[in-house]
């Protein structure tokens, strides 16, 4: 009977725990398919609009000259599997953050390392074109792409 | 027996999965080591120099054509600057010349000072007034100095290569491997023995690195003169070549040459008058400081100065400036040629490559971008015509006033005032984009020249400079008392008597 007891007993915890644990997982399951957690793993354009604050750059890129050759993830992740999914992870959390509190610059401003994976993203496809002006450099005096090429996907 | 068997087996199992686990963790170990091995590597080949190394260039190599054997599109392009072409206030014609023992060139650019025999008045008793003409492309830098008349009527220093010329290694072999000694040396010789020294015009290593091709400031000229500004600025030891930024340099390395200056002592050092700023206005008050004069007038005796190609002092004050567009932003923009984009090593007219040099930034038509620029300067050239208008009165009453034994102190006036008014439009007219550089401060300069020339000829006729009487004010309303009678209001000229109280009159 003691034993039934105990057993009773730790069974209490075990379903609470689970009744606990499941509710998390229902409760924050249901909320990742309702803000379409999955769609970020992916490279579709449109789930960067899917928060409205980005429709205007969305907009854009849609008519512009590079509609039909690089999606966001192609200007603004660097190459490479993992370094591209860490900058999707760390910007995924900087831009929840921000979205969440309300804590960012208006009119939206890229940040600094951003900006350094976009100019770098131009050389995916470009290098070789741009190979004779590239040079050799001190540090942070890369020639800047965007500075005059400013409209290529969004102002 | 049996318990030994199993309790080897679980060791046995214990054992396979312990090698293995230790292989896997090395292998990934192994793997990450590589993966860093290759991507420094491959850092290390994007760091070396994308091009095909015909030859090998070093800091002794002067002649742009073997550079041009490593470089043959940049120095295809740098060869094209033998193009003579006219745009509406630049460029020039080629026109043929017989050629004679003196002066062996068979083409030359026409005479300024035939086409506007005002500037020969401007500059009597000087050597621009013996031969002036307009400007060519940097291929005939050395040639056209060389051969100018002004080096007939007048013993030039040997200061004058320093822009005229690749002087970076004959200064140096000159200094015993010292440029700046190399400098003073040939400061001091004069122009026809220094002229042996030198082989080309501006060429590859004057402006670039020739390990890095990163670009650099050779002319001591420049490398002291922009210390000497930033100091003034409050930036002490300023060290162009290790502390100019990218874009700053795409700037500094034209600013070399294309600059006012003068012959400093008599050792004719030559020194960028910058020391209290780059505006006309900062220039003018160091050489007043300095009592310094170019030469004194033929005609009038004043102590004038003459300003030459004050291009990165204009440039300076305009928007493109402020807006952090170099020189070769528009004179060398960037070009396709073939599969690579390379700064367009010919150097010209930015109105003769608008899609290039101007389009980038300014998406409109080209037609629309070039009236602008011809707006600019046709309002900027009549108001040059103005100031020669007014300065060309100044000094024939200057003229007059001399002959006539005028007052001392009228002629020192007026003398002054012609230094200034002349410096003031020379700066204009010198300097080579007709406005377009800096438009709002090119009228404006030569509003002041203007306005100089003809205080300098108020000053002749005993009326003061400047105003020292207050201007009288209309009345105020409320004390008219009686209605304007013929179209004069009462209190003004024509209708009171001084000192008459406005309203008491007419009527």
């Amino acid at each position: 009977m003691d034993a039934a007891n105990g057993m009773r007993g730790s069974t209490l915890i075990a379903i609470i725990l689970g009744l606990l644990l499941g509710l998390a997982a229902g409760i924050g399951g249901y909320t990742f398919l309702y803000a379409k957690g999955a769609s970020y793993l992916t490279n579709d354009p449109a789930a960067c609009a899917n928060c409205h604050v980005m429709q205007s750059q969305y907009d854009q890129w849609l008519v512009s000259s590079h509609r039909s050759v690089a999606v966001c993830n192609d200007c603004h992740t660097p190459p490479g599997f993992i370094p591209k999914y860490f900058t999707k992870a760390l910007n995924g959390f900087n831009h929840s953050y921000a979205f969440t509190t309300g804590w960012f610059h208006e009119p939206i401003q890229i940040n600094e390392r951003n900006r350094q994976v976009t100019e770098q993203a131009c050389r995916k496809c470009h290098e070789n074109i741009v190979q004779a002006i590239e040079g050799p450099h001190r540090p942070g005096q890369e020639l800047s792409c965007i500075r005059c090429h400013s409209t290529v996907g969004h102002f | 027996m049996d318990n030994d068997a199993r309790s080897r087996e679980p060791r046995h199992r214990r054992g396979w999965g312990l090698v293995l686990g230790v292989a896997l963790v090395s292998a990934l170990a192994a793997a990450g080591a590589t993966a860093l091995l290759v991507n420094i590597f491959e850092h290390k080949q994007e760091a070396r120099n994308p091009f095909y190394r015909v030859v090998e260039i070093d800091d002794q190599t002067e002649d742009p054509a073997v550079w041009g054997k490593n470089f043959p599109m940049q120095y295809d392009q740098y060869k094209k600057t033998v193009d003579q072409v006219r745009t509406r206030y630049g460029g020039s014609e080629a026109l043929p010349r017989t050629p004679d023992e003196a002066d062996p060139r068979s083409i030359v650019a026409q005479s300024r000072l035939e086409e506007d025999p005002r500037l020969k008045t401007m500059w009597a008793g000087y050597a621009f007034a013996a031969d002036f003409r307009e400007e060519r492309g940097h291929a005939y830098m050395l040639e056209d100095q060389t051969f100018t008349q002004r080096q007939v009527v007048k013993q030039q220093p040997g200061t004058c290569m320093h822009c005229h010329a690749s002087v970076y290694l004959p200064y140096k072999k000159l200094g015993n491997g010292d440029l700046m000694a190399g400098f003073e040396k040939m400061n001091q010789m004069p122009y026809q023995e220094a002229r042996k020294l030198v082989t080309h015009p501006v060429a590859c290593i004057d402006c670039h690195d020739p390990e890095t091709m990163q670009l650099r400031v050779t002319r001591p000229g420049f490398i002291e003169g922009i210390r000497t500004l930033k100091a003034a600025q409050g930036v002490e030891n300023f060290d162009v070549n290790t502390m100019a930024t990218r874009q700053e340099m795409r700037a500094y390395v034209c600013g070399q040459c294309h600059v006012e200056y003068y012959f400093k002592g008599p050792e004719k050092r030559l020194t960028y008058p910058w020391h209290k700023g780059l505006k006309v206005d900062e220039i003018l008050a160091y050489y007043d400081e300095e009592g310094f004069k170019d030469w004194e007038h033929a005609e009038t005796g004043a102590p004038a100065l003459k300003a030459q190609h004050p291009e990165f002092e204009m440039w300076n004050q305009g928007i493109h400036a402020r807006s952090g567009v170099a020189c070769a932003d528009c004179h060398m923009p960037y070009t396709r040629v073939g599969s690579l984009k390379i700064s367009d090593h010919h150097v010209r007219s930015p109105v003769l490559n608008i899609n290039n040099a101007c389009q980038t930034c300014h998406k409109w038509p080209e037609e629309e971008l070039r009236a602008r620029i011809h707006t600019i300067q046709d309002r900027t050239f009549a108001m040059r015509n103005l100031a020669m208008d007014a300065l060309v009165a100044l000094i024939n009453d200057l003229k007059i006033a001399r002959q006539a034994a005028a007052p001392v102190e009228q002629i020192a006036r007026a003398q002054d005032f012609q230094r200034k008014a002349q410096f003031y439009l020379d700066f204009i007219e010198a300097e080579n984009s007709m406005g377009f550089h800096a438009d709002q401060e090119a009228v404006r300069i030569l509003a002041q020249s203007i306005d100089f020339a003809r205080q300098g000829q108020m000053a002749l006729r005993g009326v003061p400079g400047l105003p020292t009487v207050q201007t009288v004010s209309a009345p105020p309303p409320a004390q008219r008392t009686t209605p304007e009678v013929g179209g004069v209001a009462p209190g003004r000229e024509g209708g009171a008597a001084p000192g008459a109280a406005p309203g008491r009159t007419g009527g």
